[in-house]
């Protein structure tokens, strides 16, 4: 599936919910789920600027394509990283870099989120971006 | 502490028709307001001189000859002699106007630069918030000081003996809050200031989190430097004020250079301004003082007894509630302590509580409070506050602890 896809989905999943709490709930389910980092990698090095939880990033090329790995200290925070995960990881990092990230505020997640962790959001898809930026260096 | 004073009697409902903010709703919800340690809300009475300074006359003082900047000056003027009188200072040119505490405390961490000498020593408690390490690191780096630290005990109380072992003829300046910010926890500041004096160490006193809810007598606390903070106690952003014994303040050299700090000046040399002025370099915040005179008469009238007994009871119903949620914990159980509680819940990170609870239109602080050291102590990332002011009531408090199970009940 092709980011654009993915995303159409999870705004699709998001639209069944009629208030904030059941978006919430779900949120919460999905940094349940998460695929937890490696400990290895938890360390202050992949720690994300911006957000007043901790929250992991690590990324790795695995042939020509991106997959990240996260996690965070807060379940709220964990989930919001599952989605961008989600969005993001097993993708060319050009199509990284090139993607829109429109769907995150078709989710309602920008405008539910207080000010302070929405830039924790927007600090995680500039981190997941400078990683591709990164690998794609490394691939040219 | 609280002069009694023939007050009206005290009925929060009354109370609460004067702060228009408390009418908002948020998320759909009616506005609970538990964020007064950061910043308390303003009274219709305060916002109304407000906006007659800005409607009648408004205008530079202590220079113009009109009677707009006429006005402006006795009211300005005014304001620090209702300063002088809450904080019972001798004189009103020991009121410092400054744009907050951490001015104050900059203020004179930097007279201090001239004073200190290397090898001598600052000591200051482990209860304090993070801007106000920071000028004690500044000055310690300018002048080759030393910071000593009074440790703390898991009951978040400083521990005396340990700051008794730590006064020596090297100490110079003694810096402490009243009142900490992140615990609430009360300090001993008399035994503070009396032993600080024995070894001849001025002692400055932060009383930004006291000042709303206790009247501080800087002459009877034979205190040397006091600061505050007006949008704690009812007053606006950006005005506060630095009480210093005038023997001090002639001591400390002038901190800013600007307008109104000057007597003389030619480009060979220029005379100081003497107190206040030599401290208020360029236009104050004029209606920032003005509206700081006003809270004080508010919360004056209301009167700091009336206060105390009514925060103590939400204090303690709070603590009661709270307590019932399984794995909670309240960090800052000295028996001497304001009307904050700063908690966690096993397992859940404060954030996601603070983010839930804000959706049911409860406003309270999480995270470390600028109080990393405190947060280190307990080894937690942050803690989620609640705290209250005299204009909170009871079913405020039930609110927010429905709130929070419903929040611990989504996240675990």
């Amino acid at each position: 599936m092709t980011i654009q896809e993915i995303q159409d989905n999870i705004v699709d999943e998001f639209s069944m919910f009629d208030d904030w709490m059941q978006r919430y709930e779900y949120m919460i389910e999905l940094g349940k789920s998460l695929p937890i980092i490696d400990d290895q990698y938890k360390i202050d090095e992949n720690l994300i600027k911006g957000c007043q939880s901790k929250v992991w990033v690590h990324a790795e090329l695995e042939d020509d394509k991106l997959v990240f790995t996260a996690d965070s200290d807060a379940i709220i925070t964990k989930g919001i990283i599952a989605i961008l995960v989600r969005a993001f990881s097993n993708q060319k990092p050009q199509d990284i870099i090139n993607a829109e990230t429109d769907f995150i505020d078709e989710i309602g997640l920008k405008e539910h989120l207080s000010p302070t962790r929405a830039n924790g959001l927007v600090s995680m898809i500039k981190q997941l971006k400078l990683y591709a930026v990164a690998y794609q260096t490394q691939l040219n | 502490m609280s002069t009694v004073i023939q007050n009206m009697p005290f009925d929060v409902d009354e109370i609460r028709k004067d702060f228009p903010i408390l009418k908002r709703e948020v998320n759909g919800y009616p506005l609970v307001y538990f964020d007064n340690a950061a910043t308390s809300q303003t009274p219709q009475q305060v916002i109304d001189v407000i906006v007659d300074y800005y409607s009648n006359y408004n205008a530079n003082i202590h220079r113009g000859v009109h009677t707009l900047s006429q006005e402006a000056t006795d009211a300005y003027e005014q304001a620090r002699v209702k300063i002088q009188k809450h904080f019972n200072a001798d004189k009103s040119h020991e009121i410092i106007f400054t744009s907050g505490t951490t001015h104050g405390i900059n203020l004179v961490a930097n007279g201090f630069t001239a004073i200190l000498q290397e090898g001598d020593e600052i000591i200051v408690s482990a209860l304090e918030h993070h801007s106000n390490i920071v000028p004690w690191q500044m000055l310690c780096e300018r002048t080759g000081a030393i910071l000593k630290v009074i440790p703390m005990n898991e009951e978040g109380a400083l521990i005396m003996s340990a700051y008794g072992a730590l006064l020596s003829e090297k100490t110079k300046l003694v810096f402490c809050n009243h009142i900490s910010n992140a615990l609430g926890t009360i300090n001993p500041i008399e035994e503070i200031i009396t032993k600080a004096h024995m070894v001849g160490a001025a002692v400055l006193i932060d009383g930004a989190q006291a000042c709303p809810h206790v009247k501080p007598n800087v002459n009877e606390l034979d205190v040397d430097f006091y600061v505050a903070s007006a949008h704690k106690m009812c007053g606006p952003t950006g005005v506060g004020v630095l009480y210093g014994k005038e023997e001090w303040l002639q001591k400390l050299p002038p901190y800013q250079g600007g307008g109104e700090m000057i007597a003389e000046v030619t480009f060979e040399k220029t005379t100081y301004a003497g107190l206040p002025h030599k401290f208020e370099a360029g236009t104050p915040n004029i209606c920032g003082g003005i509206a700081f005179g006003a809270a004080l008469d508010y919360i004056n009238k209301i009167g700091f007894q009336a206060i105390q007994d009514y925060e103590h009871k939400l204090l303690a119903y709070a603590t009661e509630k709270l307590l019932q949620i399984d794995g909670l914990k309240i960090y800052g159980t000295s028996a001497n302590k304001t009307s904050v509680i700063s908690f966690n819940i096993d397992g859940i990170h404060p954030y996601d509580i603070g983010t839930i609870i804000d959706k049911l239109g409860i406003a309270v602080r999480t995270g470390h409070h600028c109080a990393q050291p405190i947060m280190d102590y307990f080894n937690i990332p942050g803690t989620i506050r609640a705290s209250f002011a005299f204009y909170n009531t009871t079913e405020e408090i039930d609110r927010f602890v429905e709130a929070v199970v419903k929040a611990k009940n989504m996240l675990l």
